[in-house]
């Protein structure tokens, strides 16, 4: 009865807890390897948990860019703000962003970029952003594979090009599978901004209206302020940071448009 | 089946060797040449080891401490004269043209003297856009074009792309470099059309490899290049270029 009342979270999701819980009780989530009767890996499921916890991230595919924007945590007094990167370098043109830990984030994006140049050795080619999310899939899928180790508590989104020109966003989750997506989000509250991407994409967009779109949704869920958000752009000639300068006044815009609107409906 | 591939050394031959510490244990349990193939991270292996997957501990490398060193020792310590000196004579040569690649090679099989078939194909499809020649042993070059081309397919498969030249012969001159010293002996071109259009590469039992445009390997080597760059011309036509190879 209780479920009816909540808005936020899915029903589903509450009925997949509740059966999670029992079921685990059982012990059939404690080792990876072993499948639940009614065919989870509760392992996987938990690891895919704790990157709906994560810092939102949204990517969006245009004609010729792909947009990763993502939400920084705000960080302490004390911290150096230099040190927290939350979007990484996989390869010259392949842009990582990610939701979930950060540790594990750093020690697949460390396998990655390894397996990058060993690519650009034996092959004497740039890896395509197709290679690479292969990769980072069948990597995360190994851990789901064996005794004594857990899942990388990590879905990644990668932005680059293929060696057609032609843009590509990639999406990687803890359970090992891999998507090419128009645009998606991952993280927390991703699905609202799905929901908004959804609403709001069209094909072939240029590098503005692409930027513009990401920010919109990421600031669906997120606060308007350069400090909390970093932005991408994945463009042929390479990767552009977003300097805090110049994302400032850009949310400032955005961020009053929604405003504006919200205000016309109440006024109706 | 690559493992099944066995050499053997009649053991009166080895036991004179001054420097063997031997395992001979193979002879009571040949399966100790079929491990190294079946570990369990064999399908999670990816594109890049793919390329090693004949393992080398599947392949029984002489009972010897130094199995790198091999022929080289045989070789200065003089108890078998003449036992490593594999013999050669092909001539094999290709070059890149406006129209594309000619790859000319010759057809006879022969150890010394002995001419052994006057009808061998020295020209191997890896697949339909590549091209190997053979030169030096034939049993080397035609199983690792082979395995090439095993390689090239999987490379299709997983990326639906092509393989790029580039990328087929950088597989194939690792293969080499990692029996280097063990007495491979392959001297071969690949030439094939990719992205960047038609590529040619010699790559050697050393590990070598260049790109080039005009390349001839084999004992009538020497005598193929004179001929070769008196005529050669980016721009001439097809049946110009066809006569230049058969002469």
């Amino acid at each position: 009865l209780g479920a009816e009342h909540r808005l936020a979270t899915a029903p589903q999701l509450d009925s997949c807890r509740a059966s999670a819980r029992n079921l685990a009780m059982s012990g059939y989530d404690r080792a990876i390897t072993v499948f639940s009767p009614d065919g989870h890996l509760f392992q996987v499921e938990y690891a895919l948990e704790a990157v709906r916890k994560g810092t939102t991230t949204v990517g969006v595919r245009g004609k010729d860019c792909v947009i990763l924007a993502v939400e920084k945590r705000a960080t302490p007094k004390l911290q150096d703000p230099r040190t927290i990167r939350k979007i990484l370098t996989v390869d010259n043109d392949i842009a990582l962003a990610f939701a979930g830990l950060n540790a594990d984030a750093r020690v697949l994006v460390d396998k990655t970029r390894i397996e990058c140049q060993s690519y650009r050795l034996n092959v004497e080619d740039n890896p395509t952003v197709d290679y690479v999310a292969r990769f980072i899939a069948r990597t995360q899928q190994k851990y789901t594979h064996r005794g004594g180790v857990r899942p990388f508590g990590i879905s990644t989104l990668l932005g680059g090009f293929n060696t057609d020109g032609v843009p590509e966003l990639y999406q990687t989750d803890p359970a090992g599978t891999y998507y090419a997506w128009k645009a998606t989000a991952i993280g927390k509250n991703s699905k609202s901004v799905v929901d908004f991407l959804e609403k709001k994409y069209v094909e072939d967009l240029e590098e503005g209206p692409a930027l513009r779109l990401a920010l919109k949704a990421l600031l669906e869920v997120t606060e308007a302020s350069g400090k909390n958000i970093e932005v991408v752009i994945v463009r042929k000639s390479g990767l552009g940071w977003m300097t805090e300068d110049e994302l400032d006044p850009l949310l400032k815009e955005l961020d009053d448009t929604a405003d504006k609107i919200s205000k016309l409906k109440e006024t109706k | 089946q690559e493992s099944g591939l066995k050499i053997r050394y009649p053991l009166s031959h080895t036991k004179t060797m001054a420097f063997a510490t031997m395992d001979l244990s193979f002879l009571s349990d040949p399966g100790v040449f079929a491990k190294g193939q079946h570990a369990e991270d064999d399908d999670a292996r990816g594109d890049l080891q793919m390329a090693r997957s004949i393992d080398i501990q599947s392949f029984p490398l002489a009972p010897v401490s130094s199995p790198y060193t091999f022929c080289e020792d045989v070789r200065k310590h003089g108890n078998a004269p003449g036992l490593m000196d594999f013999k050669h004579g092909t001539t094999t040569l290709g070059f890149v043209f406006k129209h594309g690649i000619i790859i000319a090679v010759d057809s006879r099989a022969s150890m010394g003297s002995y001419i052994g078939s006057q009808t061998v194909k020295k020209v191997i499809e890896i697949n339909s856009f590549l091209l190997g020649t053979m030169a030096g042993g034939a049993a080397d070059c035609s199983f690792w074009e082979r395995h090439l081309a095993r390689l090239c397919r999987m490379h299709e498969l997983r990326t639906k792309e092509r393989i790029s030249v580039a990328a087929a012969s950088k597989l194939l001159a690792n293969i080499f470099f990692q029996y280097k010293g063990q007495g491979l002996s392959c001297g071969t071109m690949v030439a094939g059309w990719d992205k960047k259009g038609p590529s040619l590469y010699m790559v050697d039992d050393s590990g070598e490899r260049f790109k080039g445009e005009r390349f001839s390997v084999g004992s009538g080597s020497p005598f193929a290049y004179g001929v070769l760059d008196s005529a050669y011309d980016r721009n001439m036509s097809v049946e110009d270029a066809v006569e230049l190879g058969r002469r």
